[in-house]
């Protein structure tokens, strides 16, 4: 079985984000890391193709300035290649064309059975990759899979849901979207960070892809602080602290 | 000038219409002369009549036949959007079916969409959309530029949700030209008791300064004698301690209770953009200088193991 994992590269989280002033586009110059939410695709490919007893997992991403970093180590974690676009052109993409993009990339990953995204990602958050990378694909999908079962040619999905889960299943080649732990990632042993240094990335542009990139029907008029709330006050527990809390409980006449 | 017309994406929870539906229904009566919903789902009849308090003159119901909706939803709205019923914008809820059918509605299109939404206004032609960024600490206004009809989705407690308008909405079956192929096997129900999180007063949530998946029934008790809701931190979720249906956050619950004490949560953006809208927030955390000190209310520099079983026994002993 061969699994696609869309994999995004973020800025570290840990740094506070930054919009452009001028484009209000999200800053992304420093170097990139694997987003953690996309860790979760690629331990379950993993285990998939190997409980499938043999194939191939293939890294798909979009990401400004030829960033691989993030992509090593996805492949030291045991994919076998990826496929990276680069482009300019692609600053400041919306959904829709980083679908679009995707969509195309993922066609030069060769034969896949299975597409697998997570759920959101961690600095863009739109959720609405993953579907509408289906839906440029027209491959059938399941959103938010809690957990990931292949049976013959069906794969069979726990779909998170607000009040529970559902179990839901469809053919394969399918797009399956994953939430945070599914399954719990490794980590790269210094043997896989070793062989990713040579593993094949595909490197290429919008013009090789052949998709078209226009404006985003879209503009960003303002960016403006949220108001702020007061600062409170702020105590040191002394063993009576519990007593501030009562004390504030009975002010808001909730006891 | 206000909008000629709103499509809204119901969704129902039960037999009644979710709040997110509400809000959004709403607000589009608000900035539209018309507001009309889409449903899939069982008892169509019985949700417009719902939805008729809210101001929706017509329910377009589509069957997507024991499949998830975003296949057969999209294609339907496509379907009439094609013929030349155009609405001026279609309103989603960020939930799980609502973003499926807006990212399958805006590939059919090839039209833009604007995600987690928390406002919309309508200035003479201009649609904006406001989002909250960097965990509710920036606001983004983005208007649309693209062909009608815009496409956009928003987050849980944007707007608030008032009756009004009320009309007999009619209900127009529409078939979906394209069949889903995600079938839905079962649907599984946890059980909860005690207020709803998302509507609760109260809330109590607990984080990974817990320690151990069984002090977590330290945050059931004090939910509990508060007559509120037990919440949680992604953390501890996704460590297996409880639901995924207590998350509060960015991927999970938004809430706006009266009280919200976080016991054990360091304050991540994606945790504080679920909980910032509450009125009071009361944090105990033994490190102070951690985030969440920075939005509350009422902070306690110390150790839950000591600060909540002594809250609870002030409580009990009342
Ligand atoms: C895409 C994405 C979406 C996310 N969505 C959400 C979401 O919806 N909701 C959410 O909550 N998170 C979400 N997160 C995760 C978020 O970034 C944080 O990792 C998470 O909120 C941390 O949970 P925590 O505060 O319980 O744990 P930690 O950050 O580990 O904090 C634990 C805190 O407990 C304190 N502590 C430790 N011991 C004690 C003690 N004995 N007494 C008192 N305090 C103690 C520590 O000082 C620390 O501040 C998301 C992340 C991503 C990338
Ligand atoms: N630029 C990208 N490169 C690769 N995968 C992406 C990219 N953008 C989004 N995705 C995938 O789609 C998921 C959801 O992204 P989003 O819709 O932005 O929340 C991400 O977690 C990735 O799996």
């Amino acid at each position: 079985m061969n699994v696609v994992v869309c994999v995004k590269q973020i800025p570290d989280p840990a740094i506070p984000g930054e919009l452009d002033p001028q484009t209000h586009y999200m800053k992304r110059d420093g170097k990139l890391i694997l987003d953690d939410s996309d860790a979760y695709g690629v331990e379950m490919a993993l285990q998939l193709v190997s409980a499938a007893g043999g194939g191939d997992v293939t890294l798909v991403s979009m990401a400004p300035n030829g960033e691989v970093s993030g992509l090593r180590t996805g492949l030291a974690m045991g994919a076998a290649k990826a496929v990276l676009v680069s482009d300019d052109s692609l600053r400041g993409a919306d959904a829709l064309t980083t679908a679009k993009v995707l969509g195309a990339a993922i066609g030069r990953a060769g034969d896949y059975d299975l597409v697998l995204a997570a759920t959101e990602s961690s600095d863009g958050y739109t959720g609405i990759v993953p579907e509408a990378i289906a839906a440029v694909l027209g491959l059938s999908s399941i959103t938010f899979a809690k957990s990931i079962e292949v049976e013959g040619t069906t794969v069979k999905v726990k779909r998170q849901t607000e009040a529970g889960f559902d179990e839901v299943e469809t053919p394969l080649p399918a797009l399956v979207s994953v939430t945070a732990g599914v399954v719990e990632p490794r980590y790269p042993s210094f043997k896989g960070i070793m062989a990713a240094k040579n593993k094949p990335v595909d490197a290429v542009t919008v013009a090789d892809l052949g998709v078209a990139v226009g404006d985003w029907g879209q503009e960003i008029l303002t960016v403006d602080p949220a108001p702020a709330r007061q600062a409170g006050e702020i105590v040191e527990d002394d063993g009576e602290g519990f007593q501030k809390i009562v004390a504030f409980l009975e002010i808001q006449k909730v006891i | 000038m206000a909008l000629e017309r709103i499509w809204v994406y119901a969704e129902v929870a039960g037999d009644k219409p979710t709040s997110i539906t509400l809000e959004n229904l709403t607000k589009a009566r608000e900035v539209a002369g018309v507001v009309e919903a889409w449903y899939s789902g069982p008892d169509a009849a019985a949700v417009a009549s719902e939805l008729g308090q809210y101001g929706v003159s017509k329910v377009y119901a589509v069957d997507a036949g024991g499949t998830l909706p975003g296949i057969p939803v999209a294609s339907a709205m496509k379907a009439e959007i094609d013929g030349g019923n155009q609405p001026d914008l279609v309103a989603f809820g960020s939930t799980y079916d609502g973003r499926d059918i807006l990212a399958r509605l805006a590939v059919a299109l090839d039209r833009p969409v604007v995600t987690n939404g928390s406002g919309l206004s309508v200035e003479g032609d201009e649609v904006r959309v406001e989002e909250a960024i960097f965990g509710g600490s920036q606001i983004v206004t983005t208007a649309f530029r693209s062909a009608k009809p815009y496409l956009a989705s928003f987050r849980p407690k944007s707007f608030a949700a008032e009756p009004g308008g009320a009309t007999t909405a009619e209900v127009v079956e529409v078939a979906a030209p394209q069949q889903g192929t995600a079938k839905l096997v079962e649907r599984h129900i946890e059980e909860r008791s005690g207020p709803v999180l998302d509507e609760a007063r109260i809330v109590v949530s607990g984080g990974r300064g817990l320690g151990e998946a069984e002090k977590y029934a330290m945050i059931e008790e004090l939910a509990k004698l508060l007559g509120g809701a037990p919440g949680a931190s992604r953390a501890i979720v996704d460590a297996g301690w409880v639901p995924y249906s207590y998350q509060v956050g960015q991927t999970g619950k938004v809430v706006k209770p009266d009280i919200y004490i976080a016991a054990g949560i360091s304050g991540a953006t994606q945790h504080m953009v679920g909980m910032k809208g509450s009125k009071n927030i009361i944090a105990v955390n033994k490190d102070g200088d951690a985030p969440i000190f920075g939005i509350a209310d009422l902070g306690i520099v110390g150790d839950v193991h000591k600060v909540l079983p002594a809250l609870i026994e002030a409580l009990k002993a009342r």
